[in-house]
């Protein structure tokens, strides 16, 4: 590929405060190639692309379009220059038609729409592309993958050379997928350029022609897809990482079998099966933890052995006992406890106070309600110890906990949750977004709760997390468990490459 | 963003000498607005206004009418508040008095007859089984469908009212009377006077302080509240949402019906067309104003009582009835415009200069983009 680049982004750098998204990161980009961007959540990726799409304005760095130097103002300005996304959240208004739609992304349309244009128009693009959209269509009726489609089509009509795509395989069914990327395959054909950003390293192998893989912001490794292996990508996204870490863990005790699910279905919210046929485990005394990239099933495992989402089919029992059909207050009664992934939305309250978030799982106990009247003293040293017990900073029991930070909020969810003594707590990314002492001070309560005899169920993106806390590891991978591993016997290389769905 | 900008922000908190002034302040805004009309129509202001409470709230006689004429306006302010207090919109009020009257009417024109405090205990539990059940119609919908339960409660109104009609003009309608009302009730079932206000009063300050406790000593009415700020927490505490949405809605209805109950027997001694009167809808702008404060309530009641009674007072000096109807309405309006601005502030950015100030920016818009994006990951499973 002797060309010269459509597009070039030179030592682009973007810092929030003081995170450095984006560290002088370069990117080419070739007339009729597909390029992925590689790598994991919080990479920079998606900041990389926003500032392409003139979202965000880079710190430092030039962006050279078509060899000249310039600035990418807003997104307008971007579609003007011919550079169109395609984001997660489609911007499709459900009760128009398809051509109404794509009448809404023109900058310039005439006062009298010319429908019968617009429609042979998309039909025209349908066949180059064999991108399949029927005009006339209500967005509503669409399926997600059509939608997408609709979505790309927009582009096309606005003439767009440079098609960016986050992360477009998430949301569709493998066929969907294939389909897609045959169309995108089909455009840079026609001399557009694609970048698609990814976390899935063998849909990067398959259909990209050249793959950037960004790690903390920088650029770790690029390559052209024919020198790529998936040794080589896993280096780049997880990093050389020392696996010696001092375990501040003693040896787990017991073999006590405390919860075993066995071939677990789950549906998520859509009706989809997030989950297929999952069966593990758990024992007293040990931390398992659930790695896989976001959106694997997670939430919809922690959720089903919760009690919050219904079990499609299999079954799951605690000590002996089926709680399959059990709810969350039952389980709550049989010493489950969960601290949920989003403890804004879910876990606490966040305009209520300290003492009503305290008593959100006891206001049902003898000490705290007598006859349905609550007992406002035995609440406020309820509070108290928790406070004392956590060293949570506060400014008065009375304030509501969303002026806390976000440490502090945390550990007053994790000491209600342990309040009870629960056999098992199940653990959904419990220290992500905190800052360094507050994690280490839940990583130190949760250990504290593994030497009292208790299991945890350990969700968690970040595998230094799991390989510093845990016992043994299960990888989870498009919602299939891809085998479980204790974490003395194996490493950050074979965890990543299970992540991507690359082993058995 | 090169010019300034204007913004409104919610506030944190309010404090009370705020809360005191602000609907002072906008009260006496909407003076000034009213007098306009007045004006317009040849008459002083400053008379009629001062006209208007020396009537309703500095004598005897003009406060009692207006704590009678607020008595309905109390009940239905509380069930729209208790209704609320779990984000339950509850704009049926005026079909649950309705219905509360016609239960209770149903009893006092056609039921046996009972000794004295029985025969009013019975009445009272009819009136409150009446809006009840009209009101239940919308919550079982809304917790076992989720039907909005706005819309539903606002048509059920209809319904109510009309049926009301119906029975007033027809099937109960007095012998030899023109008007749409029933004969009187038995006299055993008028509530007692005391000096001049009807005893109801008693009824509504009981009410608001059992509810005002039952709110915030109860359990019961802490999970209303963890319901009212977090659905999903809620869910997740165990927390039975959809026998809540039961309880509390038959609740409001049943505060409706004991509206219609006071209405009845300590007012208008039977049952009428029309004899809500939009107590309903003016019982969601009491409930605003008072923040859903049940003791609270009472008090603003009052004030809309006044104001209605005064009505009377102002025509007599000639000023046409329908300016009148115009000067509530505009009371209403700069009092809700006020609460506004109790709740947001204005606040002004100014243009931004340099390129570090929207740093400042996006700092403020990163976290939310990133979790945005984590949930959305997470919800688009991938197959």
């Amino acid at each position: 590929m002797e060309k010269t680049a459509l597009l070039e982004m030179k030592g682009i750098t973007k810092k929030f405060g003081t995170v450095l998204a984006n560290d002088h990161i370069d990117l080419q980009l070739y007339p009729g190639e597909i390029h992925a961007l590689l790598g994991e959540n919080g990479s920079g990726k998606s900041t990389l692309m926003n500032i392409l799409l003139g979202i965000y304005k880079p710190n430092f760095g030039d962006i050279f379009y078509k060899g000249e130097k310039g600035q990418i103002k807003t997104p307008k300005h971007a579609a003007e220059l011919g550079i169109g996304m395609v984001h997660q959240h489609f911007a499709l208004i459900p009760t128009l038609t398809v051509a109404e739609n794509i009448f809404l992304s023109l900058d310039h349309c005439s006062f009298i729409l010319d429908k019968k244009k617009m429609e042979s128009k998309i039909r025209e693009y349908s066949e180059q592309f064999s991108l399949q959209v029927d005009p006339g269509a209500k967005v509503w009726q669409l399926s997600v993958g059509e939608q997408q489609r609709v979505e790309i089509m927009k582009l096309l009509c606005r003439n767009s050379e440079i098609l960016v795509l986050d992360e477009p395989s998430a949301v569709l069914t493998p066929q969907e997928a294939g389909e897609m990327f045959r169309t995108l395959r089909k455009m840079a054909d026609h001399g557009k350029s694609v970048i698609f950003i990814s976390h899935k390293m063998n849909e990067v192998v398959e259909h990209a022609d050249r793959i950037t893989v960004l790690k903390n912001g920088r650029v770790t490794d690029r390559m052209l897809a024919e020198e790529a292996s998936i040794d080589r990508m896993t280096k780049a996204v997880v990093g050389e990482r020392d696996i010696e870490k001092i375990l501040i863990r003693s040896q787990i005790k017991t073999e006590r079998l405390l919860l075993e699910a066995n071939h677990l279905r789950v549906l998520n919210d859509k009706g989809l099966v997030a989950l297929h046929d999952i069966s593990f485990q758990l024992h007293a005394g040990e931390i398992f933890a659930i790695a896989g990239v976001a959106g694997s099933g997670q939430r919809e495992l922690a959720e089903a052995l919760a009690g919050l989402r219904k079990v499609a089919s299999g079954k799951l029992s605690l000590k002996g006992k089926d709680i399959t059909r059990k709810n969350i207050r039952e389980r709550v009664t049989q010493g489950i406890s969960f601290i949920p992934e989003d403890r804004l939305k879910m876990g606490l309250i966040p305009g209520m106070n300290m003492k009503e978030n305290a008593l959100l799982k006891e206001f049902r106990g003898f000490a705290y309600n007598k006859g349905g009247i609550l007992q406002s003293k035995a609440i406020r040293s309820l509070t108290e110890r928790h406070i004392a017990a956590h060293d949570i900073k506060h400014g008065g029991l009375d304030l509501p906990v969303s002026l806390m930070s976000g440490g502090n909020q945390q550990k007053l969810l994790i000491a209600r949750e342990i309040n009870g003594n629960p056999e098992l707590i199940i653990a959904a990314y419990p220290v992500r977004g905190l800052d360094i002492g507050a994690t280490a001070s839940i990583h130190k309560t949760l250990l504290e709760q593994r030497e009292r005899g208790a299991c945890i169920l350990l969700i968690s993106e970040e595998l230094d997390e799991i390989f510093e806390m845990s016992d043994r590891v299960a990888v989870l991978c498009g919602g299939k468990l891809m085998g479980i591993r204790n974490i003395s016997e194996t490493n950050y290389e074979e965890i990543g490459q299970m992540m991507s769905g690359e082993s058995a | 963003m090169k010019k300034g900008t204007l913004r409104f922000e919610k506030k944190q908190t309010v404090s009370l000498r705020r809360k005191i002034l602000n609907p002072v302040v906008f009260i006496l805004l909407g003076f000034v607005f009213s007098s306009i009309f007045i004006i317009a129509n040849g008459f002083q202001p400053i008379p009629v206004f001062a006209k208007m409470i020396s009537y309703s709230l500095l004598n005897t006689k003009g406060l009692i009418g207006s704590i009678n004429a607020a008595l309905p306006l109390m009940f239905c302010g509380l069930s729209v508040a208790i209704a609320f207090k779990m984000n339950l919109n509850n704009i049926g009020a005026e079909g649950q008095f309705a219905m509360g009257a016609i239960f209770g009417g149903a009893f006092a024109l056609y039921g046996p007859s009972l000794s004295a405090p029985l025969s009013s205990v019975v009445m009272f539990f009819l009136c409150a089984l009446g809006g009840c059940l009209w009101a239940l119609l919308a919550a079982a919908l809304k917790a076992f469908w989720k039907v909005n339960e706005t819309i539903v409660t606002l048509m059920l109104n209809y319904i109510a009212l009309l049926f009301l009609d119906y029975l007033c003009y027809g099937p109960w309608m007095a012998p030899k009377q023109t008007t749409a009302m029933t004969v009187k009730i038995p006299e055993s079932l008028f509530l007692p006077v005391i000096n001049g206000t009807s005893s109801g009063l008693i009824l509504a300050i009981l009410v608001a302080v059992l509810l005002y406790l039952f709110l915030k000593y109860t359990a019961a009415g802490y999970q209303i509240s963890v319901i009212k700020n977090s659905l999903s927490t809620a869910e997740y505490a165990g927390i039975p949402v959809k026998k809540f949405i039961l309880i509390v809605l038959a609740l409001s209805g049943a505060l409706a019906g004991i509206a219609g109950f006071v209405q009845v027997t300590g007012i208008v001694h039977r049952v009428q067309a029309q004899l809500p009167g939009g107590s309903g809808y003016t019982g969601i702008v009491i409930a605003y104003l008072s923040q859903c404060n049940p003791l609270a309530i009472i008090l603003v009641s009052v004030l809309f009582g006044a104001l209605q009674n005064s009505s009377s007072v102002v025509q007599i000096m000639g000023v046409p009835s329908q300016i009148v109807t115009m000067l509530q309405g505009t009371l209403m309006i700069s009092v809700i415009a006020g609460e506004f601005f109790n709740r947001y502030r204005i606040a002004f950015y100014k243009a931004e200069r340099n390129d570090y100030t929207s740093e400042r920016n996006d700092d403020n818009q990163e976290p939310k983009k990133r979790n945005d994006d984590n949930q959305e990951s997470k919800k688009g499973a991938v197959q």
